[in-house]
């Protein structure tokens, strides 16, 4: 029931919470958060997988003596390209126009999802099949067309053990890294014959047998779909061009084999220049899967009349995103390639888990992303600027040098400002703390009575919990810094 | 060269044994150094918990009390981090909100005169061999801030290989936060105590007998927790390894 109204009142306001599955209502990010910490095996799946992959895109990224100059032209384009938004998009449209694909606008994820579940009607089909994407998982497509009557049927592999296992996503690129193979195995054998083919008699969990289900099982749909939906990592506004980044081919197989190509993607994707993709094509990969370069890099412009797909339609997404560029701290966050490096090196991350987050955005990325799509007035988007201890690692990592903490903290002050729960008593003991401390005298004063009493002090402190739950109070000092110094060198 | 000791407000409080090493080992040196009483905090947890209006009198407090040094050492890596990287943050907004450029020149005054005392002691003084002496095994945690912000890099490591009697191990994972994170500590719990117990474990696989750190509130979240499980380790600010001696060594 719950689920349902959030469901509701996600679809209302138009900010879609994401995949549908109750993201709104869910609890602030510290409770989902210590409740995943207490999981071990999930722990122990996190734990594992972001390591591998964090020490693998270290080692990929040393091998380029350039990495520092990628990154800065990386971020320069991406900046330049923000500060002229509307020129680019407009190029962009009479570009993919002229290359015989049509575009749409769409403000909101109510819009995008009318126009595609329109788009799909039109052609009479009642499947879809999907590249990978976090613009239509942002939206909540996949439930805006079930409520049409059009299934959509995921094909990355990770996307797939999500949707069979009636799951949610927990990371970017890796979407079921919270699951390890047995689980994945378990998925496949229960769940794979009510979508379509069954999962092979006596499937094991080695990582081939896994794959080679997958393939089975979606080789059936991608021969048989009449229409794919897809995001891009790129859209290149001289040419028209639409590039898809992929490591499995099921991207291919959408991109070419339907007769109807829908693309929905984010306003902030764009890039001027075909020439522009020699920064990212060379970054992404390295930082997302530590590959040199990724196994597949689709690109199309428009349609053709012998090959891969006769009717094209881009849909451009705002969904909030024009909000996050009006603000001048908060808009390098537009730069995202959404490679996830910063959720493979973040160690909050890897203790919460990506669910935690309450997003399709999870990790760093998501902390900043998510409360500057949807606002901050739930509890869980709340929270998120909160979850991080600012340690700098995702900064460092970024392939496009956004300040995440920086906008973390620029977050927080939103927060604070709008005086949520716990932030008003949280702003009175502030500026109490602010009086005191701009009078050296009282602070003294307060710092020997603390000393003084050190005697008296408890281990533990009601109200303080948070701390001592967990960790013992320091012990007070016999005196103050500042007393020492006047008896002994003043 | 006049030089005052930035002691930071969780030292003054908490831990003035760090900054009283830090005036001994200064002076071991050959530095003077002076403590303008005028200094309080420097507004890092105040501004890092989204309360950057309420930071601005303590940016002003602080620039003010350090006007006419030619360096402020601190012997506190995320209060250096604060001045250097959020000072002039807080300085343009407040220009940028039409309030004057005031804040702004005394941010950008303070920000160059300000040294983390590694910084400080290999940058400035050029020594990396301070004479002191300090018998145990030792491993380094470098705090994020130290770490990221500020690239102390080696420089904590180096003054530690140079003290006599001293054996240096390595901690795994060393760049890791240890989920202090100010008040991250208290708003969520579950995930920085999980980080917490991850850094201590690894401290502990070491055998050193102290973990030392250049940030006393990194240090007290990690001895909070080390003290809880009556862990046999100590924690101990660098300053006060560095200020030990043959003729008054540090027990």
């Amino acid at each position: 029931m719950k689920e349902e109204k959030a469901r509701a009142s996600a679809r209302v306001d138009g900010r879609g919470p994401g995949d549908g599955r109750a993201f709104i209502g869910m609890p602030a990010f510290p409770e989902a958060a210590a409740e995943a910490v207490g999981n071990d095996t999930l722990r122990a799946n996190l734990r594992h997988a972001t390591r591998t992959i964090r020490d693998k895109r270290a080692v990929a990224v040393a091998e380029l003596d350039d990495w520092a100059e990628l990154r800065e032209a990386g971020k320069q384009i991406k900046d330049r390209t923000l500060h002229r938004l509307d020129h680019y998009l407009v190029q962009l449209e009479e570009s993919v126009t002229a290359a015989g694909g049509t575009v749409h606008w769409a403000a909101d994820a109510a819009e995008a999802n009318r126009i595609v579940a329109d788009l799909v009607k039109a052609t009479g089909e009642s499947e879809v099949v999907k590249v990978k994407s976090m613009a239509t998982q942002e939206i909540g497509l996949n439930e805006a067309l079930e409520a049409e009557g059009i299934t959509a049927y995921e094909t990355d592999l990770a996307e797939l053990i999500v949707q069979l296992g009636e799951d949610r996503p927990s990371h970017i690129l890796v979407p079921a890294i919270h699951r390890n193979r047995g689980e994945i195995r378990d998925i496949f054998r229960s769940e794979m014959g009510k979508w379509g083919r069954p999962a092979p008699e006596g499937l094991g969990d080695s990582p081939a047998e896994l794959a080679e289900a997958a393939r089975l099982h979606l080789r059936e749909k991608f021969l048989r779909a009449k229409v794919g939906i897809s995001g891009a990592n790129f859209m290149v506004a001289e040419t028209g061009t639409l590039v898809v980044v992929e490591s499995e081919g099921n991207g291919r197989m959408c991109l070419t084999l339907p007769e109807t190509l829908i693309s929905v993607v984010g306003i902030e994707k764009v890039v001027p220049t075909w020439r522009d993709l020699e920064v990212f094509l060379q970054t992404l990969p390295r930082s997302s899967t530590a590959e040199r370069m990724n196994p597949y890099t689709s690109m199309w412009t428009g349609t053709s009349d012998d090959d891969g797909p006769s009717d094209f339609h881009l849909v451009l997404l705002d969904n909030g995103r024009t909000d996050v560029l009006a603000d001048e701290v908060g808009r390098q966050t537009l730069r995202c390639i959404r490679c996830s490096a910063c959720l493979n090196v973040c160690p909050v991350y890897e203790r919460a888990g990506g669910h935690a987050y309450g997003s399709v955005y999870p990790g760093p990325i998501g902390a900043v992303l998510t409360p500057q799509l949807r606002g901050t007035t739930s509890e869980i988007d709340a929270s998120l600027p909160y979850a991080s201890t600012l340690c700098g690692a995702c900064y460092d990592v970024c392939p496009v040098a956004i300040d995440i903490p920086e906008v973390l903290v620029h977050l927080r002050e939103k927060v604070a400002d709008r005086g949520g729960r716990g932030h008003r008593l949280e702003k009175a003991a502030v500026k109490a703390a602010g009086w005191v401390l701009d009078r050296p005298g009282v602070l003294a004063a307060g710092e020997r009575v603390a000393a003084r009493t050190r005697g008296l002090h408890p281990g533990r402190l009601p109200g303080a919990s948070g701390w001592t739950d967990s960790r013992d109070l320091p012990r007070m000092p016999a005196e103050p810094f500042r007393d020492w110094w006047r008896k002994n060198r003043s | 060269m006049r030089v005052a000791l930035f002691a930071t407000c969780v030292n003054d409080a908490v831990h003035p044994s760090t900054a009283i090493a830090t005036v001994r080992l200064l002076e071991r040196l050959g530095v003077s150094v002076d403590f303008p009483a005028a200094q309080t905090c420097c507004g890092q947890p105040q501004f890092n918990t989204g309360y950057r209006r309420e930071t601005e009198p303590l940016v002003r407090r602080t620039a003010r009390a350090f006007e006419g040094y030619d360096h402020v050492v601190a012997p506190s890596a995320s209060c250096v981090a604060m001045v250097r990287d959020n000072y002039p943050r807080i300085g343009r907004k407040a220009r940028s909100e039409g309030r004057g450029s005031a804040l702004s020149d005394a941010a950008d005054s303070l920000v160059p005169r300000t040294y983390e005392l590694t910084e400080f002691l290999v940058d400035v003084l050029g020594v990396t061999d301070v004479g002191a002496y300090f018998p145990h095994t030792v491993t380094y945690h470098p705090s994020c801030h130290g770490l990221r912000v500020l690239g102390l890099g080696e420089r904590p490591r180096r003054l530690l290989r140079a003290v006599k009697g001293l054996e240096l191990v390595e901690l795994p994972g060393a760049e890791e936060c240890c989920g202090f994170g100010g008040t991250f500590a208290v708003k969520n719990p579950a995930v920085s105590t999980a980080m917490g117990a991850d850094k201590i474990r690894r401290s502990l696989s070491t055998g050193a007998e102290v973990l030392c750190g250049a940030d006393n509130s990194c240090l007290l979240h990690i001895d909070g927790m080390l003290r809880r499980r009556d862990a046999p380790q100590r924690t101990l600010h660098i300053a006060e390894i560095l200020a030990s001696t043959e003729e008054e060594p540090l027990t």
